[in-house]
């Protein structure tokens, strides 16, 4: 069993804010249960469904609640589908909207059961106020998790023992030997400079304090507040991989990248793909400490592609972490 | 320096580069003596391995004398005469620790690109697509060769570059694909392809005690070097007889207790599967042909082994699940850790036991590579296998 299967106590750096996820999805869940019921039931009795909301049973009622009966089948289908899409959600909100003008119409024909009308009129307004809560809760969600805010986890086994992994991570200089894009960390003391190449030869650095360090466990940093305009936090953790396999060590990090220069030297520093960036850094640490350099090829040495072929003398190349 | 390039399907050419040089510490330059082309490059040839760039170098079959070493190179020393296995592999990982070279954890810098096609990636391998790293090949005059401790072996200057080549591949290959046969006195073993690979894999089945090798291809030159040179006891020629019976025959109707596909993703065969086979793959919806490899499922007898030492890229169709599991059928592959055998090997071939020179039928300059690849892709001129000299 891997050393993070089980629960972990994260740093408080790195807590959730908001709703859980799960309760999110659950939540739609539980309503696109509702839309697929109420469309089966819409559709299959519509003469009881009817009698039930105080309707007359009517070849037209029959076919407005058939054809309601479709669309919430839709919406509950979609629901299932993707219980956090705002747009399903708000999907019901208009669906809502056109079932309390149809009753509201209900009030004005004859031939109608009031008391029925009324209480079936005050339970779509219920569900529509829940409706409307999860859809902007969901689009808020969304917005957020799509401009904002950037939470990475990756794990890598490392053949050392959780000591020497510690004591290099520690050691933040280390850092830039296997972080592509990170240029220099510079230790003051408890605080550290660190610095990335931005666009344009601009040079981004910030710094950055430990505030948990248990040795051969775990290490959590985050931004010094009013340093950077980028607040970012991490942590590492350290455990002895079962069967003699040295160190799995896991890494999370969270920031929140603003636009302009400063975030897109951050956006760099953690790729394109900052889960990509973050394995491949990874990688590049377990070579590290079990080959004792970073492996370069003909081929990666080059920013871009290239063929699989030694490199001119008046081409440059990027062999950091190289031992030197 | 010259070196044999991929410039696109179907076209290598031998190209004017510059001179490898030390990238790592742990690297070393050997001046490439004797090179030679596998049947995987034939898939590189024939386009089948995505991530090949136009330029690249090819060729992961080398060996030659080393005229430079990285700052912590230990075991090499400048003027030593060795043989480089295919696989690039560090030593120091759990992989490697193991004796699983071709799975090492640190060779290959673009294993995201693998991972995204296998899910995890497997070592890096000289001259063979940027999946699987990006490293130049050693068709060339230099070849740059990273872990140097680790992989390159020293041989003795009193056997020939003909004896010796092979130990870095397809000699290695070849007994690794008889030895997951966990051959018992008296079984049989069939072995389809009777190329390069599938030589030696008959070789080695005979060395590790099989009681009869059924060599399966259908060019009668390479049945009969199978049998005159490998130590086949019988040969199937497809084109002439039916290969199920042949092997019901030869087996008392019990099927071969190991299988070894030494085919890989570009198997021929008849028929309208084949047909199917070729479509699907033109298409680009099915990469790989696995017919030798269905039809090894198929004969091998009840609870025995398939070993695949064949070369597969991506998806097969029509793969025989069922049979493989009503039948309690185990499959083994991988390529070849071909650092854990190089040593026994050339063992064998001091003492005489093997001499893996009998399948070269063409030796020709680096300069001529591109022939070398014509010969041997269309199986003309009777080519089994082409070594290149490069100096």
């Amino acid at each position: 069993m891997s050393q993070f299967n089980r629960p972990q106590i994260v740093g408080p750096a790195l807590q959730r804010v908001g709703s859980s996820p799960r309760a999110s999805a659950r939540n739609g869940l539980g309503l696109g249960v509702l839309s697929v019921g109420l469309g089966l039931a819409e559709l299959l009795a519509p003469d009881r469904m009817a009698s039930l909301i105080g309707l007359p049973k009517t070849p037209r009622t029959r076919l407005v609640l058939r054809a309601l009966g479709v669309r919430e089948l839709l919406a509950g289908v979609g629901l299932l589908a993707q219980p956090r899409s705002a747009r399903w959600h708000w999907s019901r909100v208009a669906g809502d909207a056109m079932d309390l003008a149809l009753l509201g119409g209900g009030f004005s024909q004859g031939r109608t059961k009031r008391t029925r009308l009324i209480a079936a009129t005050a339970a779509v307004a219920g569900v529509t106020a829940i409706d409307a809560l999860s859809a902007a809760r969901e689009s808020r969600e969304s917005a957020r998790s799509t401009a904002t805010s950037i939470h990475v986890r990756k794990t890598i086994t490392i053949n050392r023992e959780p000591k020497a992994v510690y004591e290099f991570w520690r050691d933040l200089s280390n850092l830039p030997q296997f972080m592509a894009h990170l240029e220099s960390v510079e230790v003051l003391d408890e605080r550290s400079t660190w610095r990335v190449k931005g666009p344009a030869g601009l040079s981004i650095s910030w710094q950055a304090e430990v505030i948990l360090d248990h040795p051969s466990q775990c290490i959590v940093w985050r931004s010094v507040h009013g340093t950077t305009s980028v607040p970012n936090r991490g942590v590492v953790r350290f455990g002895a991989a079962p069967g003699g396999r040295g160190t799995e060590v896991q890494v999370e990090l969270k920031y929140d990248p603003p636009g302009g220069a400063v975030g897109a030297a951050f956006a760099k520093l953690f790729g394109e793909e900052p889960s990509q960036q973050i394995q491949s850094d990874l990688r590049r640490l377990k070579q590290v400490l079990e080959t004792g350099e970073v492996l370069h090829s003909d081929a990666s040495v080059h920013r871009g592609p290239h063929p699989a072929r030694p490199a001119s003398s008046n081409e440059s190349i990027q062999t950091k972490g190289a031992a030197r | 320096m010259k070196a044999n390039c991929w410039m696109g399907k179907k076209k290598v050419s031998v190209e004017q580069v510059p001179d490898p040089k030390i990238l790592n510490s742990h690297d070393a330059i050997i001046r490439v003596t004797s090179t030679a082309i596998c049947g995987s490059d034939l898939h590189l040839y024939n386009g089948f391995i995505p991530s090949m760039e136009c330029g690249d170098v090819l060729g992961h079959e080398f060996m030659g004398e080393v005229v430079e070493v990285g700052s912590t190179v230990k075991n090499l020393k400048v003027g030593d005469r060795v043989v480089v296995p295919f696989p690039i592999a560090c030593g120091k990982c759990f992989a490697c620790q193991q004796g699983t070279t071709s799975l090492c954890e640190n060779s290959n810098p673009n294993a995201w690109m693998a991972e995204k096609l296998w899910g995890h990636s497997p070592c890096g391998i000289f001259g063979y697509s940027h999946l699987l790293g990006g490293f130049a090949g050693g068709q060339a005059e230099y070849v740059r060769v990273p872990f140097a401790d680790v992989g390159p072996l020293k041989v003795p200057s009193h056997l020939s570059d003909d004896q010796v080549l092979f130990l870095s591949d397809i000699l290695p290959t070849g007994y690794m694909g008889a030895e997951m046969c966990n051959i018992q006195p008296g079984q049989v073993v069939a072995v389809w392809g009777a190329g390069p690979v599938g030589q030696f894999a008959v070789a080695s089945a005979k060395l590790l005690g099989a009681e009869r090798v059924v060599s399966i291809d259908r060019y009668p030159y390479r049945l009969e070097m199978a049998a005159q040179k490998a130590g086949a006891t019988d040969t199937i020629d497809y084109e002439e007889s039916d290969v199920h019976e042949a092997l019901m025959e030869i087996t008392g109707g019990r099927g071969p207790d190991a299988c070894i596909d030494a085919v890989g993703l570009e198997a021929h065969s008849h028929g309208p599967i084949y047909a199917v086979d070729r479509a699907k793959q033109a298409l680009m919806i099915e990469p790989d042909r696995p017919i030798a490899l269905r039809q090894a499922i198929r004969e091998c007898k009840n609870g025995g082994i398939v070993s695949v030492s064949g070369v597969y890229g991506g998806f097969v169709d029509t793969f025989p699940m069922g049979v493989v599991v009503n039948r309690a059928l185990t499959i083994k592959s991988g390529q070849c850790h071909a650092h854990r055998y190089m040593a026994p090997l050339l063992a064998r071939i001091e003492r005489g036991e093997i001499d893996p020179s009998f399948i070269i039928t063409h030796r020709l300059p680096l300069s001529e590579a591109a022939r070398g690849f014509d010969l041997f892709n269309k199986r003309v001129d009777g080519c089994e296998k082409v070594v290149l000299k490069a100096a």
